[in-house]
C-alpha cells in the first residue's frame, strides 16, 4: 500500500467511524462492568459479614468469605428489629393507600375539573415538595401535641401522628404524579360525560378511576418507599414504642457492643421490603422517580 | 352562577388538601420563623420577640461555622460527583447496550434503600483504622498493594466531608443517570443525522446538538441534588452520629432540640436550611410554572 493510499485510508471517514465503533463496542460495556463491581462492593460486604460467626470477626479476614456460614446473626438481628418492622408496616401500608386516594382526587380536579386559581394552587403545592422538613419540625411537634389533645387521640409519639405527617407532606408529589397522568386522558371523554349529565364524582368514578391503575401503582410504591425509609420524621415524632424500622436499626448499629455481623444482618432485613418492591415493580418505581424531576 | 356551580365541586374536593398544605407547610414555616425570632431558649418559657438576634448571634458559635463549612464541602463534592458520574454512566449507555436493563437495575437499586441501612455498611467501609488496625476499604487497599490510598475517611480533619459525600454519590448517581439517559434519548435521531451529513464529527454533534438539549435535565438534577444535600441528615447520623467532626446544620439542629433543649436555636438553624434551599428552588418553580406547566 502506498503512502498516498494509506493517507486516504486513514482519512476515510467510514473506516474511521467503523474503527471507533469497534472500540466503543468493547470499551463501553467494560467500563460499565467496572462500575457494576464498584456499586456492588457494599452489597458484598453486607451479605458476607452478616453470615459470619463471631469467631471470624477478625479485621484481617474482613473481605474473605465466611469459612462457616451461619444465620446466627440474622436471628438475633430479627429479634431486635421485629417491633420496628411491625410499626413500619402499620405506618407505610395504610399511609401509602391514603396518600394515593388524596393524590388521585387532587390530580383529577387540577387537570380535568379546574377552578379559578387552580394553577396557583398547584404551584404552591409543589413548593411543599421541596421544603426541607427541618423547617417545620419544631412547630410540627407542638401542633401534633395540641391537635392530639383537641381530638382526644395520641398523635405525638404514636403511629397515627407519624402517618398523618407523611400523608400531608406527601400530598404534593402524589398530586403531581396523578395530575401529570390525568393530563394524558383526552378532555373529550370528560366533556362527553358532562354532557350526559354526570357530575364531578360520577365522572371520576366511572371514567377516570377505571384507567388510573398505573398511577396508583406509582404513587403507592413511592409513598411506601419513602415512609419505610424515613428517619427524620420518625426521630422527631415517635416514642420508643412506636419507633419504625429505621430508628430501631440506627439504635442497633449505633451501639458499640453489637457485632458487625448483627448490624449488617439488621441492615439487610430493614431493606428487604423496599428491595422486593424495587425488584418486582421497578418500572413503576422509576416513574415515581422521574415525576420527582418535575417534568411537567 | 352556572359557572360557579361548574367549578365549585372541584374546589370542595381539593379543599382538605389545600387546608392541610396551608397549615402544615405554610403555617408551620411561619410558626418556625416566629420561634426563631423569639428568645424561647428553654422548653417552658413562652418567649418574646427579639427580631433577628438569633440569626445574627448564631454566627458567633464556633460549631455553626464548622457545620456550614461542612455543608458547603459536602454539597460541592456530592453534587459535582453525582452529576459527573451519573452523566458518564448515561453517556456510556445512551446508544443502547446489551444488558442495559441489568446495568440500570444495579446503578439504581441504592435509591430504594434508606441512608440508615446503607450507612451501616459505609461506616464499616470507611473505618479510619490504618495499618494493622485497618478494616473496610483501608484493608482492601493494603491487600491490593494500594496502601498509599489509606486515609482517615470522614475522620480526616480537613477533607472528611468529602469522604462523607461518597456514600451519597453511590446512592444518587443512578438517579442522575436515569435522568440523563432520558435526556439523551429525547434528542431526535434525525437531528444528529443531519448534523453528520453537514460534516460534523461525533464530538461536534455531541458538543453542539446533544449537550445544549441536555440543559433542562442538568438543571433538574442540580435542583434535586442540591436540595437533598443542604438538608442531609440521615446519612451523617448513620455513618458518624452527632460528632462535631462531621457536623452539618441538620444534625446541629437536632442536637439543639433534643440535647440543648433550645427551640429558638433549633428553629433558627432550620430557618437557615429552608432559606438556603428556597433561594434556588423558588426561582426554579416560578420558571417552571411560566414555561407552561398547564395541561
Amino acid at each position: 500500500m502506498s503512502v498516498a493510499q494509506e493517507v486516504v485510508r486513514r482519512a476515510d471517514p467510514v473506516a474511521r467511524a467503523r474503527r471507533r465503533a469497534a472500540l466503543a463496542r468493547w470499551v463501553r460495556p467494560a467500563l460499565l462492568l467496572v462500575f457494576v463491581v464498584v456499586f456492588l462492593i457494599p452489597v458484598y460486604v453486607l451479605v458476607v459479614t452478616s453470615f459470619k460467626p463471631l469467631s471470624e470477626a477478625d479485621p484481617s479476614q474482613a473481605w474473605n468469605l465466611p469459612k462457616v456460614w451461619t444465620t446466627e446473626a440474622w436471628s438475633v438481628a430479627w429479634e431486635k428489629l421485629q417491633p420496628g418492622v411491625v410499626n413500619s408496616l402499620l405506618l407505610a401500608v395504610p399511609g401509602s393507600v391514603i396518600s394515593a386516594v388524596l393524590g388521585s382526587m387532587n390530580g383529577y380536579v387540577l387537570s380535568k375539573w379546574r377552578f379559578p386559581g387552580a394553577d396557583l394552587v398547584f404551584t404552591l403545592f409543589l413548593f411543599g415538595m421541596f421544603i426541607p422538613y427541618q423547617g417545620v419540625m419544631i412547630p410540627l411537634v407542638q401542633l401534633m401535641v395540641n391537635l392530639g389533645d383537641a381530638l382526644g387521640v395520641q398523635l405525638y409519639g404514636g403511629i397515627p401522628g407519624l402517618t398523618l405527617a407523611h400523608v400531608v407532606y406527601g400530598i404534593p408529589i402524589c398530586t403531581l404524579i396523578f395530575r401529570n397522568y390525568y393530563v394524558t386522558i383526552p378532555d373529550e371523554l370528560v366533556e362527553a360525560s358532562r354532557v350526559d349529565g354526570a357530575g364531578m364524582l360520577r365522572t371520576f368514578w366511572s371514567i377516570i378511576l377505571p384507567v388510573s391503575g398505573p398511577a396508583f401503582a406509582v404513587v403507592v410504591i413511592w409513598q411506601f418507599t419513602s415512609m419505610w425509609n424515613d428517619f427524620l420524621f420518625a426521630v422527631f415524632l415517635t416514642a420508643p414504642s412506636s419507633w419504625p424500622t429505621t430508628v430501631m436499626l440506627n439504635n442497633i448499629a449505633g451501639a458499640q457492643t453489637v457485632p458487625y455481623s448483627q448490624q449488617m444482618a439488621a441492615a439487610i432485613l430493614a431493606s428487604i421490603p423496599t428491595m422486593i418492591v424495587y425488584v418486582l415493580l421497578g418500572r413503576f418505581f422509576m416513574r415515581g422517580l422521574m415525576a420527582g424531576a418535575l417534568k411537567g | 352562577m352556572r359557572r360557579v356551580r361548574r367549578w365549585l365541586p372541584g374546589l370542595l374536593l381539593v379543599s382538605p388538601s389545600i387546608v392541610a398544605i396551608a397549615v402544615f407547610v405554610y403555617g408551620l414555616l411561619g410558626w418556625n420563623f416566629k420561634v426563631a425570632m423569639s428568645d424561647q431558649h428553654d422548653e417552658i418559657s413562652q418567649g418574646s420577640f427579639v427580631g433577628l438576634e438569633n440569626f445574627a448571634g448564631i454566627w458567633d458559635q464556633e460549631r455553626w461555622g464548622i457545620s456550614v463549612r461542612h455543608a458547603i464541602v459536602f454539597t460541592v463534592v456530592f453534587v459535582g460527583g453525582a452529576l459527573v458520574l451519573g452523566w458518564f454512566l448515561a453517556f456510556l449507555m445512551e446508544k443502547g447496550i446489551r444488558g442495559e436493563g441489568g446495568f440500570r437495575a444495579v446503578y439504581l437499586f441504592p435509591m430504594a434503600v434508606s441512608f440508615i441501612a446503607t450507612g451501616v455498611v459505609w461506616r464499616w467501609l470507611m473505618n479510619s483504622g490504618m495499618g494493622e488496625q485497618a478494616v473496610g476499604l483501608n484493608s482492601l487497599f493494603s491487600h491490593l498493594g494500594l496502601g498509599f490510598l489509606e486515609w482517615q475517611w470522614f475522620r480526616d480533619p480537613d477533607w472528611g466531608m468529602a469522604a462523607m459525600a461518597i456514600p451519597a454519590i453511590w446512592q444518587m448517581s443512578g438517579y442522575v443517570m436515569a435522568l440523563f439517559l432520558a435526556g439523551f434519548r429525547s434528542v431526535p435521531d434525525e437531528l444528529r443525522e443531519s448534523a453528520r451529513v453537514d460534516g460534523c464529527g461525533e464530538w461536534q454533534v455531541y458538543r453542539y446538538i446533544v449537550l445544549p438539549m441536555l440543559r433542562p435535565v442538568t438543571l433538574s438534577a442540580l435542583i434535586i441534588l442540591g436540595h437533598i444535600s443542604l438538608k442531609v441528615f440521615d446519612l451523617i447520623v448513620a455513618v458518624s452520629g452527632k460528632q462535631i467532626i462531621t457536623d452539618v446544620p441538620a444534625v446541629f439542629m437536632w442536637t439543639a432540640v433534643f440535647d440543648s433543649h433550645d427551640p429558638a436555636k433549633g428553629a433558627t438553624i432550620a430557618a437557615y436550611i429552608v432559606l438556603s434551599v428556597a433561594v434556588f428552588v423558588i426561582p426554579y418553580l416560578v420558571w417552571n410554572a411560566r414555561k407552561g406547566n398547564r395541561p
